[in-house]
């Protein structure tokens, strides 16, 4: 209890210097919001540029600290102004939101799975046939760029074979509900997107999983699981797996920030509405109170995964819980 | 083959091993180095009976354990339990009754547990594969009484522990207690206290001994040790190089060891009873494992090595009532078909080579 506690506690702390390095950085570049979206326009109307500052909120002449205040208030209460077409910037994140958690959270949960299952079965049988080309194959891979393997994937299976879409979330024209051949629609469209992550980040997690494995596969408690008469599965999985997976899962939470950043690139590759695509055209718009508010979705993301990372090891490893 | 004397009936036999080799391949694919880890030995274990399994590290003692409790398969030869075969044990009901009446303990206390779970779960895992009769409440008993018969008090406290709470010798204890909760019929006790300090040894050597009197298992003691090996042991096998050069009664082998290995880790023990005697000069090469070929393993350290101890891999001789060493130089006690008697009897035989040997 007192270690969860702790993470809890550490995972505030982390996220106010998160909000506080996301209120700094916009304010000592220069410009702000109004100046931004009026940036295109020379002899600018000082009346047009005061509306718009008044509009965004935008008050440089108040005190930093009120500020400050004002600024942490708005972020816990969600109010993260408005974007530069007016739109208020929660209800965009929102309307955004589940297609990448539905596209990125699968993909990265079935690539870990993957990953740490051919890492663990390689190990198992090492030197095998599995051995010999899962694991080496998956890495050159993973040294691909993601968008690379997206383009190659759409050439190949949306340009050239035409099986599938070559871009967007679901078909033109097709109203969003939930029946079933709205989602079979919806699962047709992320195919593509989602198995360009997967084969990109599968091949992160082998060669560690792999190595940790091989380490405790030599311990004497997996001997001793052997000289009892537990079968072989108890062995791979209650022995081994399980004590070669802990660091694995510290590893899976800082990966976390290069699996954001890359789907952020398959989303623009395969023009799939989410996020990281909504990050893509903030930053074409300069679009500044959409970047702050994105900046910390994906902190937060990150956050939370390494609390989740650490709350699993607790429990998977009693030694953790107690110290 | 070991000579057994008439008085241990065969029907006492608990374990023989006949050939037992295993060999492990070096390198690569390509590579045909062979490392020699045991070759041919002969042994057997009988009821109630407690063998030390003496020798330097690199001897083969580990992997002996190690074919043992089937952990590796050997490359050549036989184990026979209670008679049968123990490699023609396919279906697993049959796998499990050896396993069960043969766990072995580890050296390396601090990585033979699990450290995920706790203490109870090695005991009750080890209760559900190999006691099947026994209910939840019924487990949770016997592993407070093999916990109590080991030392570890209170058993219930103990039980809810995990490894990483516990010290060395305490894990060791927890190692024995896993190992009696299947109630074994021989415990294959691997350096059970070579990693442990020697305040704790002589409490973990008398647990072994009081298993043996109280619980009527036998227990294969390896260990680099001797001295340990004489509080314990009934008999005693020298091992070198991957060979049991020899092996006899504890009281006989340490008395009148034959061998010259035998000798020369006995001249390491210091005993206050006797003076002191220089000990003889010891070129200190390792042995050679890896494709070692004919010929004795120990010439190259032996001071009374002949021509014919470099072609020829002596054969365990016997040396007097169940004493056998593998030695062309060694001289029997046996003289004349006379068995011989006392130690002093002994001293007086006359035998020109027997001078050249420990003169």
């Amino acid at each position: 209890m007192k270690y969860v506690s702790r993470r809890v506690g550490l995972f505030l702390i982390t996220l106010w210097a998160a909000l506080t390095v996301n209120f700094i950085i916009p304010r000592v570049m220069p410009g702000n919001e109004a100046t931004a979206v009026l940036a295109t326009f020379r002899d600018v109307n000082p009346a047009a540029l005061h509306a718009l500052q008044i509009e965004f909120g935008v008050n440089v002449h108040q005190n930093i600290l009120l500020t400050y205040v004002q600024y942490i208030g708005n972020c816990l209460t969600g109010q993260f102004g408005l974007t530069a077409q007016r739109v208020p910037v929660l209800t965009e994140i929102i309307s955004k939101l589940p297609w990448t958690l539905g596209l990125v959270g699968v993909t990265t949960i079935i690539a870990f799975a993957i990953g740490t299952l051919v890492g663990v079965l390689g190990a198992w049988r090492r030197g095998g046939k599995l051995d010999g080309l899962l694991p080496p194959m998956l890495f050159i891979v993973a040294s691909f760029p993601v968008f690379f393997v997206g383009l190659l994937l759409l050439y190949v299976f949306a340009v050239t074979l035409n099986w599938l879409p070559l871009s967007s979330n679901y078909s033109i024209g097709l109203e969003p509900s939930l029946s079933l051949s709205f989602i079979g629609d919806v699962l047709v469209h992320a195919v593509l997107p989602g198995l360009s992550l997967v084969v990109v980040t599968a091949g992160l997690w082998i060669y560690s999983m792999r190595n940790n494995m091989i380490t405790t596969l030599a311990e004497d408690y997996v001997k001793m699981g052997r000289a009892k008469g537990l079968r072989s599965w108890r062995i791979m999985v209650d022995y081994a797996a399980r004590n070669a997976i802990l660091p694995n899962l510290t590893g899976f939470a800082m990966q976390l920030g290069y699996v954001l950043g890359g789907s952020i690139l398959v989303e623009y590759t395969f023009s799939y509405p989410g996020l990281g695509y909504l990050f893509y055209t903030s930053t074409t718009d300069h679009d500044l109170p959409l970047m702050q508010a994105l900046f910390l979705v994906y902190t937060l993301a990150v956050l939370v995964c390494v609390l989740l990372a650490d709350l699993a090891t607790a429990g998977l490893d009693p030694r953790t819980r107690d110290a | 083959m070991i000579s057994t004397p008439a008085t241990v009936a065969d029907d006492n036999v608990l374990l023989r091993t006949t050939g037992l080799t295993r060999h492990f391949r070096l390198g690569g694919l390509l590579s045909r180095r062979m490392l020699h880890a045991v070759d041919d030995l002969d042994m057997v274990i009988h009821e109630r009976e407690i063998v030390a399994l003496v020798g330097e590290s690199g001897s083969g003692k580990t992997t002996v354990a190690r074919l043992l409790a089937m952990i590796y398969p050997p490359t050549r030869g036989d184990i026979l339990y209670r008679g049968r075969s123990v490699h023609k044990l396919h279906s697993r009901k049959d796998v499990l009754w050896y396993r069960g009446e043969v766990p072995m303990v580890f050296q390396d206390p601090y990585s033979a547990m699990n450290p995920v779970f706790r203490v109870a779960h090695g005991v009750m895992r080890n209760l559900k594969l190999h006691r099947r009769d026994l209910d939840g409440a019924q487990r949770r008993e016997e592993a407070e009484r093999v916990f109590d018969i080991v030392g570890l008090n209170p058993a219930a406290d103990m039980l809810r522990k995990f490894p990483y709470e516990m010290s060395g010798g305490q894990r060791q204890r927890v190692g024995f207690a896993q190992a009696l909760a299947v109630r074994p019929k021989l415990i294959l006790a691997d350096e059970p206290v070579s990693m442990l300090d020697v305040s704790i040894r002589a409490g973990i050597l008398n647990m072994m001994a009081r298993l043996r009197a109280e619980e009527e298992t036998s227990i294969l003691y390896i260990t680099h040790d001797i001295a340990s090996a004489r509080y314990v042991a009934d008999r005693i096998i020298v091992m070198y190089a991957g060979h049991a050069v020899e092996q006899g009664p504890t009281e006989v082998v340490l008395s009148r060891p034959k061998h010259p290995y035998t000798r020369l880790l006995l001249s390491a023990v210091p005993d206050p009873r006797e003076k002191a005697v220089p000990v003889s000069a010891d070129s200190g090469e390792p042995p050679r494992v890896i494709d070692p070929g004919e010929g004795c393993r120990f010439r190259q350290r032996c001071p009374y090595a002949i021509d014919k101890c470099a072609t020829v891999t002596p054969l365990p001789r016997p040396m007097g009532p169940a004493h056998d060493a593998a030695c062309h130089v060694a001289v029997p006690d046996v003289v004349d078909g006379d068995e011989a008697g006392t130690a002093g009897e002994w001293r007086r035989t006359p035998a020109p080579a027997d001078q050249s040997l420990f003169g």
